[in-house]
């Protein structure tokens, strides 16, 4: 999992950097931020609020709103190609063709005066040569595909409940056969039942369809349950990131081993957990060296003053903390390059 | 901020002055202030409102209402803007500059007031209606509309022809008539902030219904209140013009835009100065309203802060 | 039963809507006992929720008692109501939309003081107002913040400072960390659990998110369409979950651990309405093991194990 972009990668970001400026104040909402996917891969973008993950989905959609947002630098290659230099027509025809997005809140990303029907014929419409009728006829079996049958084509969405609604989305954002699923906190709108439901419907699809997949959540556990690989973000920044059994079982940044902690285990009860210290830092004028330093139990000296490059952990995952890094340079193991 | 996270109860000293170097309690009209100074056009409004003011307060300083405003002086009738009268004179002879200074005078009194009454009378309705909800709410609210139902200038007409023509009733009718919209917004706001968890909130607390709707729910919808009244002046200002020029509203010899327009329609034709200029004053006044309305409801909204 | 702080015996709440009566709480039952926590655990729709604000009388029961501290309080006159409201207070789910926008935290930490005369003069106001803000680890330099200028996890500590200002013995938890980041839900549990054993409180947790809930709780119940389905001992509840829908609500949890494959009892459909709803078990249209007598005839708790009680005409059976 070295980040150097190889061909076979379907999407490589590297180095993406993303501000807000408002009022003369610049928010820093993501960093230097590097992730690389392959073809039928699922990637877990795991963060808390404020930790850039929205803005990276954004971002490779081309949808950050500008103004007040800004790509200051980096590269987002999908397919061989940087879409940040993509013409705006032709990014058009990228979008919801060959990457789509699925928002969190199912209740207002979709038309309450279009039936359902419409909504996923307009999709194939937009995108594929076919007739009206021919639209029409594939989004009927869209909508079997998600589980709802297709006689309901032509109900609204308010005649759908909310994991139903969620279900249509899905439809919609997989009409058009894309390469890439962004899918923004898909089932947190959702209750836990429902929630398993959909996770299931999305882990079946992905398998039949080979569609790559980022998964963007705060829910260490939907991860668990979804994808092969994950990063961790904290402010802007991939702070862990690699294959999940790796990041999961072999824990090595602090930021990560704090999220751990600080949820209750069903399997295990401790009597107390044990948070992390403090709180987000301010993403107008985030902390100088590691920006979780004020927070990390571990922090010393140093980690205020240097920022620390992503060191290649023993189980071969990638950790970015300063701690880690000397303990790799002491014991002469190879650095990556960031 | 590590001693914020570190639970320690148990060492609560008595302090007597708590809170040292703790920022001061920020207003949060000024937050407003600075959202409202970025806005242009708002400011441009506001520098003409405030010269309205002053030449309301000033009046007399410039020119005297005995002697100069309401003084006929009927060798000078009619006469172009010169250095000497630089608006020109009226059909009696007087200085339109001075009229209109004076005028401002009543128009500001008419629009601030009859807009207070309107609001502390649609207000308090629209609070209660919206606050109780139910049997209360469908009264007061079915009122309202057939107040609405009347166009606002012909009831106007109607309690001043009631009433007779003066200050205080011109004033009365443009409340009257104005008063079902306050309710309304009023009473839209307070059904949005009625449902707020923070009113379950105070509730729980133990609050009563008074407190409730003083403390928690009335600061919390003056804003929709202040940028209607911003508005309702410059509407209070034009009724009152409106009202004056076919004779309803103030009465000569005392200046007033609207009547000063009235008089002057007959010699529009050599004399346009004499309609003109009112004309003029009361355009700049209202769109100067206008203006700051639509900052302040800018500057209002949190949603649109940048 | 002197230790007994809350009891609700057949407590209904039904609202009216055009399409006919919404049952939110149909008939539940259940006791707390003093310094216990009792967690109330559903999905959305559940009434788990309305069942809270019932009990604190925000909302009017539609028919039962709530016995608090030995009284029915169900019909106390508004004065009463006030009084008491010094002993039952309430945390609310969301920290922005449970706090008045227009006041500082000083003022929203100080209002239940004022109202129950509480503090004599300003300097005992303020003096009262630091020190509920240190006992929740708020820094005294906030004092003058407005809500919209904090966090989440401050936002809810100054939500809990208010709770605590008339020192209740009783405090209905309404999802209080399902608006917050896992890290500052962490901070805050911590919280209220000192604050428990430190104040001596007795919590009702009402929540959608079972693993917190078994963290935090001494018992849980279970809610289904108005109506408690299971009630157990927090331990007994995950160890040996009988009713049908528990079991399915605690398989659908995504574990973090890789290799947990708990047995997936997926459900079908999602919740039936809760107007006008059939007799009988409210979620027999989904179970799998649903039998004809499941609707015809109304399934009451039944204690199957000490402490543990399933409402499910199948368990009856055996």
């Amino acid at each position: 999992m070295t980040e150097q972009a190889s061909k076979q990668d379907l999407l490589s970001i590297q180095d993406l950097s993303i501000v807000y400026e408002v009022d003369g104040e610049t928010t820093y909402a993501v960093n230097g931020l590097n992730i690389s996917l392959k073809r039928g891969e699922t990637l877990g973008l795991i963060g808390e609020t404020g930790a850039g993950k929205t803005t990276t989905a954004l971002g490779i959609m081309g949808l950050v709103p500008n103004p007040p947002g800004r790509i200051v630098s980096g590269k987002v290659v999908f397919d061989g190609e940087d879409l940040l230099q993509m013409p705006k027509e032709k990014m058009r025809g990228v979008r919801g063709n060959r990457i789509s997005m699925i928002f969190q809140d199912p209740m207002t990303s979709l038309n309450p005066v279009m039936t359902v029907g419409e909504q996923i014929a307009e999709v194939i419409l937009i995108h594929e040569r076919v007739s009206k009728k021919a639209s029409f006829q594939k989004a009927g079996e869209m909508l079997e595909m998600v589980g709802i049958p297709a006689a309901r084509a032509g109900d609204f969405p308010h005649q759908f409940s909310g994991g139903m609604k969620q279900r249509v989305v899905i439809a919609i954002a997989l009409a058009c056969n894309p390469d890439l699923l962004i899918a923004d906190e898909p089932t947190t709108a959702l209750d836990v039942t429902i929630q398993a439901q959909v996770l299931d419907l999305m882990k079946d699809l992905k398998n039949r369809y080979h569609t790559a997949m980022i998964l963007i959540t705060h829910d260490l556990g939907v991860v668990a349950q979804v994808c092969d690989k994950v990063a961790i973000m904290y402010a802007g920044e991939v702070v862990e990131s690699g294959a999940i059994r790796d990041v999961y079982e072999n824990t090595r940044h602090p930021y990560t081993k704090g999220l751990f902690a600080s949820i209750p285990d069903l399997d295990h009860s401790v009597g107390r957990l044990k948070p992390i210290k403090g709180m987000m830092p301010d993403p107008t004028n985030p902390p100088s060296g590691c920006k979780f330093h004020p927070r990390c139990p571990d922090a010393t000296a140093t980690c205020s003053v240097s920022e620390p490059e992503p060191v290649l952990t023993e189980t071969g995952h990638v950790a970015r903390c300063l701690m880690l890094q000397s303990m790799v340079e002491q014991t002469d193991v190879n650095r990556v390059q960031g | 901020m590590s001693q914020e996270m570190t639970l320690d109860p148990v060492q609560v000293q008595p302090e007597n002055s708590p809170a040292k170097g703790a920022p001061k309690k920020r207003s949060q009209w000024l937050e407003v202030w600075r959202r409202l100074k970025r806005d242009k056009m708002a400011m441009l409004g506001l520098f003409i409102i405030t010269l309205v003011v002053l030449a309301a307060i000033f009046a007399d300083v410039i020119a005297d209402y005995e002697t100069v405003v309401i003084a006929q002086n009927l060798a000078d009738r009619l006469q172009g803007p010169s250095a000497q009268y630089w608006l020109g004179t009226d059909e009696f002879g007087r200085d339109i500059f001075a009229r209109i200074i004076h005028g401002t005078r009543v128009s500001l009194m008419v629009g601030v007031l009859s807009v207070a009454i309107a609001i502390i009378m649609g207000g308090g309705l629209g609070a209660v209606a919206g606050y109780y909800g139910g049997k209360m709410d469908n009264v007061i609210m079915r009122v309202m509309d057939i107040f609405l139902a009347v166009p606002s200038i012909l009831l106007a007409i109607a309690i001043v022809s009631a009433l007779g023509a003066n200050l205080m009733n011109l004033m009365l009718a443009i409340a009257i008539s104005s008063v079902p919209t306050y309710a309304r917004v009023v009473r839209a706001s307070v059904l949005t902030i009625r449902d707020q968890e923070f009113i379950e909130a105070a509730r729980a607390i133990g609050a009563s219904d008074l407190r409730i709707i003083f403390r928690h729910i009335i600061p919390n919808c003056l804003s929709p209140v202040i940028v209607q009244g911003a508005l309702g002046v410059a509407g209070a200002i034009l009724s009152t013009a409106g009202l004056s020029f076919i004779g309803l509203g103030i009465q000569p010899p005392e200046p007033e835009w609207g009547a000063m327009l009235a008089g002057g329609r007959q010699y529009l034709r050599h004399a346009w100065h004499v309609t003109t200029f009112p004309g003029l004053t009361i355009m700049i006044t209202i769109l100067a309203l206008n203006l700051l309305g639509d900052g302040l409801r800018d500057a209002l909204d949190p949603r649109l802060k940048h | 039963m002197s230790d007994t702080i809350l009891e609700v015996r057949n407590l209904r709440k039904y609202f009216s809507t055009p399409k006919g009566m919404l049952h939110a709480v149909d008939g539940v039952n259940f006791s707390i006992r003093k310094g216990k926590t009792l967690g109330i655990v559903g999905e959305s729709g559940c009434g788990k929720s309305t069942t809270g604000r019932v009990i604190l009388r925000l909302l009017e029961a539609t028919d039962g008692e709530i016995l608090f501290d030995g009284q029915n309080i169900r019909h106390f006159s508004k004065d009463q109501m006030r009084r008491l409201r010094e002993d039952m207070q309430i945390i609310f789910q969301d920290p922005f939309a449970s706090l008045n926008p227009r006041m500082t935290a000083s003022e929203i930490i100080g209002e239940p003081l004022l109202i129950h005369n509480k503090v004599k003069n300003k300097r005992e106001l303020t003096e009262r107002v630091a020190e509920l803000m240190e006992l929740v680890g708020l820094s005294p330099r906030l004092v003058n913040t407005y809500p919209h200028e904090l966090d989440g996890g401050r936002r809810q500590r100054i939500g809990i400072a208010r709770a605590l200002a008339l020192k209740p013995k009783f405090i209905i938890c309404d999802e209080p960390v399902s608006a917050l980041d896992v890290s500052i839900q962490a901070q805050i549990l911590n919280l209220m659990q000192d604050l428990q054993e430190q104040l001596g409180l007795t919590y009702i947790f009402i929540t959608h998110d079972l693993s917190v809930v078994k963290h935090f709780s001494d018992e849980i119940a279970v809610m289904y369409l108005g109506q408690l389905i299971e009630k157990a001992p927090a331990r007994d509840l995950f160890s040996n979950p009988t009713h049908p829908y528990t079991r399915a609500l605690l398989s659908a949890i995504p574990s973090i651990h890789l290799d947990h494959k708990m047995e997936r009892e997926v459900l079908q459909g999602e919740i039936t309405s809760p107007i006008n709803p059939a007799p009988g078990c409210r979620f027999a249209p989904r179970c799998k093991y649903a039998a004809p007598e499941c609707t015809s005839r109304e399934i009451h708790l039944n204690e199957i194990n000490k402490g543990h009680f399933v409402a499910c005409a199948m368990v009856e059976k055996g």
